[in-house]
């Protein structure tokens, strides 16, 4: 299984923060290793975040995401102790959920 | 070796797992692959066929769509790239990388309060055009920027 993501969720005024790291290789399929061998590819296709109980990013991704993919969003609606759940779904069907809470 | 205790041993932890798994809320996989991964638009090769792809033929430029991305990106691998919506009613931003051999990065759908924007880093195989695509009721803006890559970032 995959490491843990790492989540950071702060509210700034009214507003939500949300900072997503996932470590993920991020493979495009286009690179050769030393031996000149196609790495296949290997990237993560969808992700959500839910914070607060409500699924308020549904995203879908391709290769040209760069390694260890950061994301940033904001959240309208949510408060101090919302539970943040972000997961993810790669293209070999590998899955990992994280979750923190609104700081 | 004793493969007792090894058997043991991965029950043991593929159990815990999933009653963690269970406690986050997570096994809910039909949630999370609510919307298919696009795979049309993702693998087209070029800028107008992922934008085929996604329903957006012909996007209009829009100044409330604002893209913020360095001028030059000394590590293609990893360009920080901003992306805000102040058109109202958007629904979903997404993301191109115009000369990228699959141009189409990433593509968001905001809900319940979700406000339409997105920081990523994305990965750029040479000096290219970085466009966004917002949808607004029903209808697409786009707004680009161009990015000089010293170095690429797409295998090499």
């Amino acid at each position: 299984m995959a490491d843990p993501m790492k989540i950071r969720a702060q509210m700034k005024g009214d507003i939500a923060e949300v900072r997503i790291l996932m470590a993920h290789a991020m493979e495009t399929g286009q690179r050769k290793d030393a031996a000149g061998v196609t790495v296949p590819a290997h990237f993560i296709q969808s992700m959500t975040v839910e914070v607060g109980g409500k699924k308020m990013v549904d995203g879908q991704i391709g290769t040209s995401v760069s390694r260890n993919p950061v994301f940033g969003f904001k959240m309208k609606g949510a408060k101090v102790g919302d539970k943040v759940i972000v997961s993810w779904v790669d293209n070999k069907g590998d899955k990992r959920t994280d979750e923190a809470a609104v700081a | 070796m004793n493969t007792t205790r090894r058997a043991v041993l991965k029950s043991a932890t593929a159990s815990g797992m999933l009653a963690g798994l269970i406690a986050a809320g997570a096994l809910r996989p039909t949630q999370v692959l609510a919307a298919e991964w696009n795979k049309a638009a993702f693998e087209a090769k070029d800028t107008a066929g992922a934008l085929k792809g996604i329903g957006a033929g012909a996007p209009a430029d829009s100044k409330d769509l604002i893209l913020k991305a360095p001028d030059i990106a000394e590590n293609g691998a990893v360009v920080p790239v901003d992306v805000v919506s102040n058109i109202p009613n958007t629904s979903s931003i997404t993301i191109l990388v115009e000369k990228n051999p699959s141009p189409l990065s990433a593509s968001f759908d905001f809900a319940n309060g979700a406000l339409p924007e997105v920081s990523a880093r994305l990965k750029m195989g040479q000096t290219s055009l970085i466009k966004a695509v917002a949808k607004a009721d029903g209808k697409f803006y786009t707004a680009q920027k161009e990015v000089k890559v010293t170095v690429g970032g797409c295998g090499g």
